[in-house]
């Protein structure tokens, strides 16, 4: 059964035809061509495929594309639209909080949608905000260092605008 | 991991999906979440011929005291729990288990109601739901009907709810002066379904005496299980 739907990436307006049973993140990553999305244990668990889904951190491995018709979506590609780091990205650099590179999309945008909620988290908040985010070079330290930077800059960013 | 073919249906209202369901029988399914469902599909454990989209039904989302209850709407995710200030300062016992119930991610999509309707004892909400002896309110081709929490859970994946039903509300009785209650999980990883859950309700009178208890398990049986004789004590 296919379905005509229509939804904003990275705020492009993206209109497709899709079967029923096709997955978000296979949507994003085949028809759309945007890989920075990752496929990791595909049973949400590990939190490769995350992705900002109206706002709100998702795993996009556990939603079906057909219901993300309306929706407006940011993947990692979308994050910083003018090709410069956002404060998460240049705080993941900064601090190495990453080695391999496979779970950094996702880790990125869930600690964007975690410092929304709480712009300034303790490291325990941190620990449980990315506990659905699965690490397995970086022993999570540096990656929680990269979070502590980007919650400064961008509360130093808010305050100036 | 794709999931078997099936047909796709948004319902745009509780009345539109209890036709779509009436017109697909016993083959439909609702989704809320889905974060219960859409797993079980990918893992072909379960295959569904239709799935009834009902998460995009206005309406069903909200947490409010009114009358003697606390109510919830059903399409309340367990973020929107999480971070409601009502329930933070007068309802902690919810604190206590959405914390501990897979992570943010999902919590932004998985819902209340699902959590309880799916009917699976390895869920967190179920023992919740005994230990305040919470009413669960379905909507279904008679009407509307509540069913106490007591007769609500049938068997593995098993409930009172009718195919046509779906639930709608959950009515929590409102905390009191001195009410209140705790969840503690056993879990073998951080976000992992529980090796067993245990929910605790209290009420107490002014002289602290307590006066109502409710415990209810997680995961320690085929169905949710109040632990009666934990309680009579």
């Amino acid at each position: 059964m296919k379905h005509t739907i229509t939804m904003t990436i990275n705020g492009e307006s993206v209109t497709a035809e899709v079967d029923s049973r096709l997955l978000l993140v296979h949507f994003i990553r085949e028809n759309l061509d945007l890989t920075g999305t990752h496929i990791g244990c595909d049973t949400s668990n590990c939190g490769a495929c995350t992705i900002m889904l109206n706002g709100h951190s998702i795993k996009s491995c556990t939603y079906l594309a057909v219901r993300a018709d309306g929706a407006e979506i940011t993947t990692i590609e979308g994050i910083s639209p003018d090709g410069t780091n956002h404060p998460m990205q240049q705080a993941f650099h900064d601090q190495h909080g990453l080695h391999c590179g496979f779970c950094t999309p996702g880790m990125v945008i869930r600690s964007i949608d975690l410092l929304k909620n709480n712009p300034n988290p303790t490291e325990e908040e941190i620990r449980w905000g990315i506990s659905g985010n699965l690490c397995r070079c970086t022993g999570y330290n540096n990656i929680v260092k990269a979070v502590q930077q980007a919650a400064k800059e961008m509360q130093k960013e808010s305050q100036s605008v | 991991m794709i999931p078997s073919n099936f047909s796709y249906h948004k319902a745009t209202s509780i009345k539109d999906a209890i036709a779509l369901s009436q017109t697909h029988g016993e083959e439909a399914k609702y989704m809320s979440g889905g974060h219960s469902l859409l797993p079980m599909m990918k893992l072909r454990f379960a295959s569904p011929e239709h799935i009834i989209d009902i998460s995009k039904i206005d309406g069903l989302s909200y947490i409010k005291e009114e009358g003697d209850f606390l109510k919830l709407g059903a399409l309340t995710t367990q973020s929107e729990m999480e971070y409601s200030p009502l329930i933070k300062q007068k309802y902690a016992i919810f604190s206590d288990a959405i914390k501990l119930t897979a992570d943010p991610s999902v919590r932004n999509v998985g819902t209340i109601g699902g959590n309880i309707a799916h009917g699976d004892a390895a869920n967190d909400q179920p023992a919740l739901m005994l230990a305040m002896r919470a009413t669960i309110i379905a909507e279904g081709l008679n009407g509307q009907k509540s069913i106490p929490i007591d007769e609500f859970f049938h068997g593995f994946y098993m409930t009172a709810l009718e195919p046509s039903d779906i639930l709608i509300e959950i009515q929590v009785p409102k905390a009191k002066n001195r009410s209140g209650g705790a969840y503690h999980k056993v879990e073998r990883k951080v976000g992992d379904y529980a090796t067993a859950g245990v929910a605790v309700h209290v009420e107490l009178d002014d002289s602290g005496i307590c006066q109502e208890i409710g415990i209810g398990l997680t995961n320690v049986s085929a169905v949710p299980m109040r632990l009666d004789r934990g309680e009579d004590i």
